[in-house]
């Protein structure tokens, strides 16, 4: 059993925590109290390890993470799990703003709802969130999939290139080239393995309707041309 | 940037800490801005006395006492000045729009930073550490505080420049962001006869609210018709001595966070601003939905 060490934030500095995490060969379990709203928790993790964060966090916290297990046991502030490689992060109450923006890779989930913006240009990440999201989520959406057990804002998926988005509630309104689709076979096997992966196994893949590109953006149309 | 906090108190037991607790608030936004900051704080016994009118003001030369005797000439009647850090703030047994009157009399062309009964503004050029503690302000008491750290980004660094912009009867407002057409509001504004103190976009959302709240509007009505009225970047803490309210614009990219609790209510640009407060592990705590106007009176 790997031992345990904790840091506290109200006792030693952000930079020397981060940067023990930064250890070359890092192993074991690590847990960061009274955080009280920092920025930069956890940013740029490098190992197969586990982290957890006993409390609220401000600003892209588990940013860059590659490889760690990250838990923030609170709500994360704007740009929770930012640029995430591989790894995962789980966001045990409310997320802020561009929660996942630009991800490519590992799995974020968070418990409650996030806000504006979730999953903005991700490049391959998945991200499961438990509640609702805020509008204009998975804008620009490039690859990775996006599981909305809540509702969703105005504007979901605007802009969208080939991500793809599962969503068991309703959205405001959809972004310009985000359209329904069909769930195929699939696709229910892609959600629900999403789902039991953020420990929602429960949910019925019927409940959910898919959303994509409707792809009439990609190409300059000229019969359009006063359009644009 | 900028940092905006607000504090909301519901149990009299807490009124001696408000300016305690409004310093830490204030106090950790400051890395969002530190070039000018303010406060106004509602109830402060010392500072402005029950029953008694309140006016402060900036950019006066002279001490307490030839001010107090200006100011008392022209109003007829016996006048207390004290200097708080860069202000001055006058009390007198009338009511405020006739003490703000007196002290334009003596004082033609001087900066308002507040009036109303039990209201002080306060606020300077300075960074929060430096000003709250010229002021005094964590001995300070009352049942409501706003606050805010300046990045000044739409005019100068003046104490003219600097929130809250507290331009009607016990009102005050701070914002976090830019409004884009603010020149054209203003125009609107002026021909309407209102008068602006600075260049800057606040004031214009400010009198834009206080002349809606003259005509007669309640504050979610007159927010409201803020956010149909101003384009740009905002998130707004607006306050009046019963009041509390906090509104952000569609897009919503400027930060806030409400916490509330049975004892307060609490508004802050991040949430580190909240942590210090009593209760706090326990406060239901949210992010404001745009253009949704939250309001709580007293």
């Amino acid at each position: 059993m790997d031992e345990v060490t904790r840091f506290d934030l109200a006792k030693v500095p952000l930079r020397e925590v981060n940067t023990a995490l930064h250890a070359p060969h890092l192993t074991g379990e690590f847990v960061i109290e009274n955080p009280a709203g920092a920025h930069n928790v956890a940013v740029g993790m490098n190992a197969d390890v586990k982290v957890t964060v006993d409390g609220h966090v401000g600003y892209y916290a588990a940013g860059m993470n590659q490889r760690a297990s990250i838990t923030i046991d609170g709500n994360a502030g704007t740009g929770v799990a930012e640029n995430m490689m591989s790894g995962t992060v789980w966001v045990k109450g409310n997320a802020s703003q561009s929660a996942g923006a630009t991800a490519h890779g590992g799995l974020l989930t968070i418990d409650g709802n996030a806000a504006a913006r979730c999953g903005i240009s991700i490049k391959g990440v998945d991200i499961v969130i438990g509640g609702d999201v805020g509008h204009m989520s998975a804008f620009m959406a490039q690859a990775g999939r996006m599981v909305i057990r809540g509702n969703a804002g105005d504007a979901l998926g605007d802009s969208i290139y080939e991500a793809r988005i599962y969503l068991r509630g309703d959205a405001a309104s959809l972004g310009a080239d985000c359209v329904a689709k069909e769930m195929r076979a699939e696709h229910h096997e892609e959600l629900g393995r999403l789902l039991k992966s953020a420990g929602y196994e429960d949910d019925d893949t019927n409940a959910y309707t898919r959303y994509g590109s409707a792809r009439s953006l990609y190409h300059f149309h000229s019969d359009h041309a006063a359009s644009y | 940037m900028c940092g905006i906090v607000g504090l909301h108190l519901r149990t009299p037991e807490l009124y001696p800490r408000l300016g305690e607790l409004l310093t830490g608030m204030l106090c950790e936004m400051s890395n969002r801005g530190s070039d000018s900051a303010g406060v106004a704080l509602y109830g402060d016994p010392t500072w402005t006395p029950p029953g008694r009118g309140c006016v402060s003001l900036l950019d006066v030369d002279g001490d307490d006492e030839s001010i107090s005797a200006a100011v008392g000439s022209a109003l007829g009647a016996k006048v207390s000045a004290t200097t708080l850090g860069e202000t001055r703030l006058l009390t007198a047994a009338a009511d405020s729009e006739t003490l703000l009157a007196a002290a334009r009399a003596a004082y033609p062309g001087v900066l308002v930073a507040g009036f109303g009964a039990d209201l002080a503004v306060l606020k300077g050029v300075g960074d929060p550490a430096t000003l709250t503690r010229s002021w005094g302000l964590a001995t300070a008491q009352g049942w409501q505080g706003v606050g805010h750290t300046r990045m000044a980004t739409e005019s100068a660094v003046t104490p003219s420049g600097a929130h809250p912009y507290a331009v009607g009867p016990e009102q005050c407002l701070v914002h976090n962001g830019s409004f884009a057409n603010h020149a054209t509001i203003r125009r609107e504004l002026q021909a309407a006869g209102v008068r602006f103190d600075s260049e800057n976009d606040t004031e214009v959302g400010a009198r834009f609210v206080a002349s809606r709240l003259a005509e007669g509007r309640d504050v979610e009505t007159a927010l409201k018709e803020l956010c149909a009225t101003f384009d740009g970047f905002y998130t707004l803490l607006v306050s009046n001595r019963d009041s509390f309210a906090v509104v952000r614009d569609a897009i919503a990219c400027k930060p806030a966070v409400i916490a509330e609790t049975d004892d307060w209510v609490a508004m802050g640009s991040e949430y580190r601003a909240l942590s210090g407060l009593p209760g706090v592990e326990k406060a239901a705590i949210w992010e404001p939905e745009p253009e949704v106007v939250y309001a709580w009176t007293r």
